[in-house]
């Protein structure tokens, strides 16, 4: 009986159809909102259709590089005046570039919001690209780049990508290449933001310390009257060809301590059927508890890493299904060989009903907590719009967590990870 | 924060903290342990670190696997740090499971096994996350700085330990140090969540009290003698990358000069976040440094650290070079920034805005229950709960004086010790 009630209780705690806000404004913008008034603080989070799927190849980063220098300086503030506003009121506003989208996050306290969506409207709307502003940025871009070479995790998902999406824009890193990044000038951030940023298709949730009413008067006061009748359509993605056979490559990065290891597959897209089986599979594979099957194989058992864990990105297109350790350099093979019969043995048999009891209560269990903060509660509703999951999706995932079997989980395993077919990328000494 | 919270220390010396908050149902329960990297001598270096991994271990009553899967399987999300001054073991759990995340801690408390194999395999695990940490050149030069800066007090050392003690160390090290330091008058309990004060009060005295108090050993006392000039070291490594680091001695957490330190801190690099889980999170693009080094292209970023410690530790200011700048000309720079703070008063306009973003800092955090929780007993770590009520108070009522009398105490040249990461690929 008290875990009825706890249930039912956690149940309302969820957000559903009946306290989120989903409304379209006037050009377009969709906007979800949803009220909290435990704290005095609000989060707005969003994305645009502008990633880097319209970056040119010998421009590739374009597009992120445009989304980070939209806050760089506007028709009417500085970027010094851009951070002043924000750091005077401890808010907070960023925005950069992703393969699909250009994503932005904001926090402000309550009454602070008119604000933030003002400095909001503001880059987007007028972004002005000052050429000293730019040439800052790009050296910081560049410097990035640069640790990203010398960091063995980054480079071996790097790595691992061009492996498992080879002739698929998924192949390419959104931050660019030194070579790309050098090559774009500031006329290319300036036209890219004019053809690309207008209204269509960008999505907007705002959830913390204000009735979504005054939210969306907000919001259309201020966003709503954003224009531009050239916006194109995001490009089609193409079809990915699957692996043929496991492919292994190494990238080399001399005088590193550590090799990082990443092994697996493309995945299923967040839409898919499949995917909440998947999605619990992958929980017993190398989630759950300390890292699922691969943490108990390669740390608890083997002590051969401090992390081992496999995870699932699912998302628009294709995901990556994918196992990650970091280990000593001359246990590279060993760890290689213990990561692919575990991928067998799962591929090959699924897992226990235990396994699948576990996750589905882990899976169950943990919500409350995933949507404890407003961050978390932005981020579900982005997730909602962006997979037409339906306001009532956190309501009912309990009943859709349960319903997955273990012939699903396991049909998904042999879909999904073959282990004669599998990317290999190593990036260490 | 409001005062809404119970303090209670048991017979056998456990303290206990409590805190009613009821926007969501979770529960969020943190045992710490007043033992860190600053009680470990030459030779048994990480041990306190090494010992949280064994935590996880099992017991009689919880075998290892049984242990993590319990967890997990009820929702919970758990974790573990060690630190210089403690270690700390949390769990946050949907309300109506926390009975779990008790029983586990009561247990652990007195009767993990520390399994000789198991001792073996965590030892190559825990040699991987040392061999982690080396791959980043900040924990390259962190390591250094902290050892030049201490050459007595047991600050000197990183908390992972020394590959040589890891390599050493044996089960009855680990055994040992266990038993010394976990015990209840050792110990601080903290609550935070959807729950009944009472109801819990009653539960917790159920599976602590019959612990028995231990004879908990003194910590090491090391005072580090008064600082006799300016260090200056390089450490070379791969890379593109340079980096700089200024380390100046700073006061603990407890004394009066940490809180004209923490504005100095706020002015000069941005506002710190005090926030472990969620919230936080403002830029620093319009503080002193960024403005003096970013701005004008010496660097691509500057920020640094103040840590509420038991002991003096170390005010540090990190910049990463820009690629086309020598760290010297990034360090004039610096110098400029510090010797116009310990010159010329602040403005008290200046001192509102640090306040106001420390206090929309303490908003965000209140968000989440596992950082309401985690305040509650890590203040007593170094201080008390109270240092964490107050703290907003403390900040309101410093002084452009104040601030400019830190500076000058602390922000010396020959209170500090600067080192230079210098890339083997692309040495400036």
């Amino acid at each position: 009986m008290k875990n009825k009630v706890s249930e039912n209780s956690s149940l309302h705690s969820l957000p559903g159809p009946e306290d989120i806000t989903h409304v379209t404004l006037s050009n377009g913008i969709t906007l979800l909102a949803r009220s909290n008034f435990n704290s005095p603080s609000i989060v707005i989070g969003g994305h645009l259709p502008c990633g880097a799927l319209f970056d040119p190849p010998e421009k590739l980063g374009l597009a992120d590089f445009t989304a980070l220098a939209l806050m760089r300086g506007t028709q009417k503030r500085s970027f010094q005046k851009i951070y002043d506003d924000l750091e005077s009121n401890a808010a907070s506003l960023s925005i950069g570039g992703g393969t699909h989208t250009a994503g932005f996050t904001g926090r402000a306290l309550a009454e602070d919001l008119p604000l933030l969506l003002d400095l909001l409207a503001d880059i987007l709307f007028h972004p002005v690209f000052p050429a000293d502003e730019v040439e800052r940025l790009r050296a910081q871009l560049l410097t990035g780049l640069a640790i990203r070479a010398q960091d063995t995790a980054d480079m071996a998902s790097l790595t691992f990508d061009q492996i498992v999406f080879e002739g698929h824009p998924y192949a390419l890193p959104e931050d660019g290449w030194p070579e790309t990044v050098q090559a774009i000038t500031r006329d290319d951030l300036a036209a890219f933001h004019a053809r690309q940023y207008g209204p269509s298709g960008m999505v907007l949730a705002i959830v913390g310390a204000v009735e979504s009413k005054k939210a969306i008067e907000q919001a259309e006061k201020i966003l709503g009257r954003w224009k531009n009748p050239q916006q194109p359509r995001p490009p089609e993605l193409p079809p990915l060809q699957p692996l043929r056979k496991t492919t292994r490559r190494k990238t080399v990065i001399p005088g590193k301590a550590q090799s990082d290891i990443a092994i697996g597959s493309s995945g299923p897209l967040r839409k898919a059927p499949e995917y909440m089986s998947a999605s619990l599979g992958n929980s017993a594979l190398g989630q759950f508890g300390l890292g699922g099957r691969i943490g108990e194989t390669v740390r608890e058992k083997s002590g051969l890493a401090y992390f081992a864990y496999s995870s699932l990105n699912a998302g628009v297109g294709p995901g990556a299904w994918v196992v990650n350790a970091g280990v000593n350099p001359k246990n590279v093979e060993k760890t290689i060989d213990l990561v692919i019969k575990e991928i067998r043995h799962f591929a090959e048999k699924g897992i226990e009903a235990n396994e699948l009891a576990d996750s589905q209560s882990n899976y169950i269990g943990r919500l409350p907590l995933s949507l404890e903060s407003n961050a978390g509660v932005v981020n579900a509703l982005l997730n909602i719009e962006r997979y037409d999951l339906g306001l009532d999706y956190y309501q009912r995932y309990p009943g859709l967590v349960q319903a997955v079997t273990r012939e699903a989980v396991l049909e998904t395993a042999r879909q999904y990870l073959d282990p004669e077919k599998l990317a290999i990328a190593v990036a260490g000494p | 924060m409001t005062k809404n919270h119970t303090e209670i220390i048991l017979p056998n010396g456990l303290k206990i903290l409590l805190k009613e908050i009821h926007t969501a149902p979770l529960i969020s329960s943190w045992a710490w342990y007043r033992v860190g990297s600053k009680d470990e001598p030459t030779g048994r270096t990480g041990v306190s670190h090494w010992v949280e991994h064994m935590q996880f271990k099992g017991t009689e009553q919880f075998p290892a696997k049984v242990l993590d899967k319990a967890i997990s399987r009820d929702g919970g999300q758990w974790n573990a740090f060690t630190y210089m001054d403690w270690t700390t073991y949390f769990e946050t759990m949907p309300a109506d499971k926390i009975d779990l995340a008790l029983r586990l801690e009561a247990d652990r408390m007195t009767a993990s096994l520390f399994d000789e194999q198991e001792v073996a395999s965590e030892r190559t695990v825990i040699i991987s996350e040392r061999e982690g940490n080396e791959n980043e050149p900040l924990f390259l030069l962190g390591e250094a700085l902290q050892h030049a800066a201490f050459r007595v007090h047991p600050y000197h050392h990183e908390v992972i330990g020394d590959l040589a003690d890891l390599q050493a160390m044996t089960r009855t090290d680990l055994y040992h140090h266990y038993r010394s330091y976990y015990v209840p008058d050792n110990a601080v309990l903290a609550l935070a969540g959807d729950f009944e004060t009472g109801a819990m009060l009653r539960r917790i005295r159920v599976l602590f009290e019959p612990i028995p108090a231990g004879e908990v050993p003194p910590r090491l006392a090391r005072p580090e003698p008064e600082a006799r000039g300016e260090h200056r070291l390089t450490v070379e490594g791969p890379g593109e990358t340079t980096y700089l680091q200024a380390a100046y001695r700073a006061p603990a957490a407890n004394d009066p000069d940490f809180f004209p330190l923490t504005v100095l801190d706020s002015l000069l690099a941005g506002p710190s976040n005090l926030n472990m889980f969620g919230g936080g999170g403002i830029s620093n693009k319009t503080s002193r440094l960024y403005c003096a080094l970013v701005d004008r292209e010496l660097a691509v970023s500057a920020g640094a650290s103040l840590i509420s410690t038991l002991d003096p530790f170390l005010y540090s200011i990190v910049v990463t070079v820009h690629p086309q700048r020598k760290p010297d000309e990034a360090l004039e720079a610096l110098d400029a920034e510090i010797h116009r703070i310990r010159k010329e008063r602040v403005s008290k306009e200046e001192i509102a805005r640090a306040v106001k973003q420390a206090r929309a800092n303490f908003a965000y955090g209140s968000e989440s229950i596992t950082n309401q929780a985690f305040w509650l007993g890590h203040a007593e770590m170094f201080a008390t709960y109270d240092w964490f009520l107050t703290y907003l108070d403390k900040l309101a009522k410093v002084t452009p004086a104040q601030v400019q009398e830190a500076a000058q105490k602390y922000l010396r040249p020959q209170n500090r010790v600067v080192g230079t990461y210098l890339p083997a690929g692309g040495a400036k």
